[in-house]
């Protein structure tokens, strides 16, 4: 081995870190069969099951119940993807070591992050597309022929997933152990499911709900998803009376930046002090 | 007559005259107890130098502060000129640590984990010559979950010289190697040295800190209570020896600082016999180390 060199070239830039860093995640993504399994398999089993049950009840905006939830359970993938694999994934890394060795290695945050954000949209992508094909395929649930509506799918999506990564990523950081976050993080996400309308109808749950549920992103995702995917005069059915699209992006944005602001403060690349 | 002024000495010594390691009066606390309590060290450029001491006496943390990854709770430490405290990335890529709880991707094999972490490092050393250097060639399409105890430990030391640093932490680098692979790790830090890295090693076994260490530092209780190269460590302790001998059937055993008085004295009393089994010993390594350390833990604060 040769020495170290005399002159010393500055370490390569945190964005062709945080490139490789996506590649990294992806493949440790694809080699981890329960993760696979269980981001890809839900959504499309919970379609299968909530349409085999409630189907062809029709829901208050002239729907399908299978309609209406296919933008509940597109939304909550969504967060599957994002907000609760990294609130569990980030606390096994820790616990293992593997972020001592990325602080002892001068990982910029910031590239740490992009992987995990990278790695979110891309299986999120492919989530999306995996329950969008089966919904329109085996149980003919219309999907948009409009433009527009694929481009309002395009943002929430997006919003979407990047407030749940930044709030995975801040999760992750209170709470002390992989073991904890397993059990907390879960439960965080199935009682927003429940309340932000994805197993129930949202108009039909108590006010006092629907103002809790308001507060956080799931509700505006699943709002959202649902002015994609259901018909213009289901509008009208909705809390709010209509899509309430601008409230949807500050909202969600407003979650993206907070959540950036906390998870670079509260980032830690070892358990206790 | 006036005195001559003393020729200045020059405003800046060049950045190689200035040690790699730097610390004085480093403390760090854990919950009110000082695990490092008061330590002052020197590190030389190019040395290589082993922190020795038992289980708990502070070694770990005392790397963990100097590769700024733990803060300190008092003192002063300079590593490569850096406070650790606002080593930037540059810094980074200078040090090279080799800690004892590090993980990866497990999923990854061997050759995809050291052509990931190259990414990192300004000039890291090609993957093929890694793995030959720490002899896991055979190994690189081994998925690092299936690798055994001392295979991850030289994948770990793989990762920490990857970039070439100038100074490399390792903190019990041996431990769970088997003998071979210990020799084999001990042929790695010296050819390392040759190629002009300094080294600081954590250590609890006198051995290692032996056969590998240019100085030692043995560290117990939080405190370095001496710093001396092996051959001369516990020189105080060294220069008593141990006179046994049978008298009257009994066995007898004297510890002084001269024995050759002693002995005078012993053979005077019997001028024309034998004195039956005698043996005068002098302390090996061991000994000496064994006494400092009970020595520092008796003492108390």
């Amino acid at each position: 081995m040769t020495a170290a060199p005399l002159t010393r070239p500055a370490p390569p830039s945190w964005a062709s870190i945080a490139l490789a860093r996506v590649v990294l995640e992806l493949r440790l993504f694809v080699r981890e069969p329960e993760q696979v399994i269980f981001s890809f398999a839900y959504p499309v089993l919970m379609l299968s099951i909530f349409d085999a049950v409630f189907g062809d009840q029709v829901v208050p905006g002239g729907v399908t119940f299978s309609q209406y939830f296919l933008a509940g359970i597109a939304a909550t993938g969504i967060m599957l993807t994002s907000f609760q694999a990294l609130g569990t994934a980030i606390p096994e890394e820790r616990d293992r070591g593997d972020l001592a060795r990325l602080q002892t290695l001068g990982t910029p945050a910031a590239a740490y992050f992009a992987g995990k954000a990278g790695q979110v949209l891309v299986t999120t992508v492919a989530q999306l597309a995996l329950l969008l094909a089966v919904a329109s395929l085996a149980y003919d649930i219309p999907l948009p022929d409009d433009p527009a509506r694929w481009l309002t799918f395009a943002w929430v999506a997006l919003l979407g997933a990047l407030a749940g990564t930044v709030l995975g990523v801040t999760a992750a950081a209170f709470v002390s152990s992989a073991r904890s976050a397993g059990a907390v993080i879960p439960a965080i996400a199935i009682v927003l499911q429940f309340a932000s309308g994805v197993f129930f109808i949202f108009s039909e749950l108590p006010t006092w709900m629907q103002q809790l549920a308001a507060f956080f992103p799931l509700k505006w995702l699943t709002q959202g998803m649902r002015s994609v995917f259901l018909p213009e005069q289901a509008a009208a059915a909705e809390v709010g009376g209509g899509w309430e699209h601008g409230m949807t992006a500050v909202v969600l944005v407003a979650w993206v930046i907070v959540g950036v602001v906390v998870c670079v403060r509260t980032f830690r690349w070892r358990r206790g002090g | 007559m006036q005195m001559i002024q003393p020729v200045p000495a020059p405003s800046r010594p060049a950045p190689d005259d200035l040690p790699a390691v730097r610390v004085r009066g480093l403390v760090k606390r854990y919950g009110g107890r000082a695990v490092v309590d008061g330590v002052d060290l020197d590190v030389r450029r190019g040395e290589v130098f082993a922190l020795l001491g038992p289980n708990g006496a502070g070694k770990t943390t005392t790397v963990e502060v100097l590769a700024g990854v733990r803060r300190r709770d008092a003192g002063e430490v300079r590593v490569l000129g850096v406070d650790p405290v606002s080593g930037d990335r540059a810094w980074r890529d200078r040090v090279g640590v080799v800690a004892q709880t590090t993980g990866a991707g497990n999923a990854l094999t061997v050759r995809e984990t050291v052509d990931h972490f190259a990414h990192y490092h300004a000039t890291p050393v090609p993957s093929t010559e890694l793995l030959d250097l720490v002899g896991l060639r055979d190994t690189a399409r081994t998925r690092v979950e299936k690798l055994s105890g001392g295979q991850r430990r030289r994948l770990e030391v793989a990762l920490g010289v990857q970039g070439r640093p100038e100074l490399l932490f390792l903190d019990e680098p041996t431990t769970g190697l088997d003998p071979a692979a210990r020799r084999q790790f001990w042929a790695l830090v010296r050819s390392l040295r040759h190629a002009g890295t300094t080294v600081l090693l954590t250590t609890h076994y006198l051995d290692e800190a032996a056969q590998l260490a240019d100085r030692v530092g043995v560290i117990t209780a939080g405190r370095l209570v001496e710093v001396a190269p092996p051959a001369e460590l516990g020189g105080h302790l060294r220069a008593g020896a141990t006179v046994r001998w049978t008298e009257d059937g009994v066995p007898r055993e004297v510890h002084t600082a001269t024995p050759a008085a002693l002995l005078r004295d012993l053979l005077a009393a019997v001028p024309h016999g034998e004195v039956p089994d005698l043996t005068v010993t002098r302390p090996d390594l061991e000994d000496v180390y064994l006494r400092m350390v009970a020595a520092a833990e008796e003492d108390p604060r």
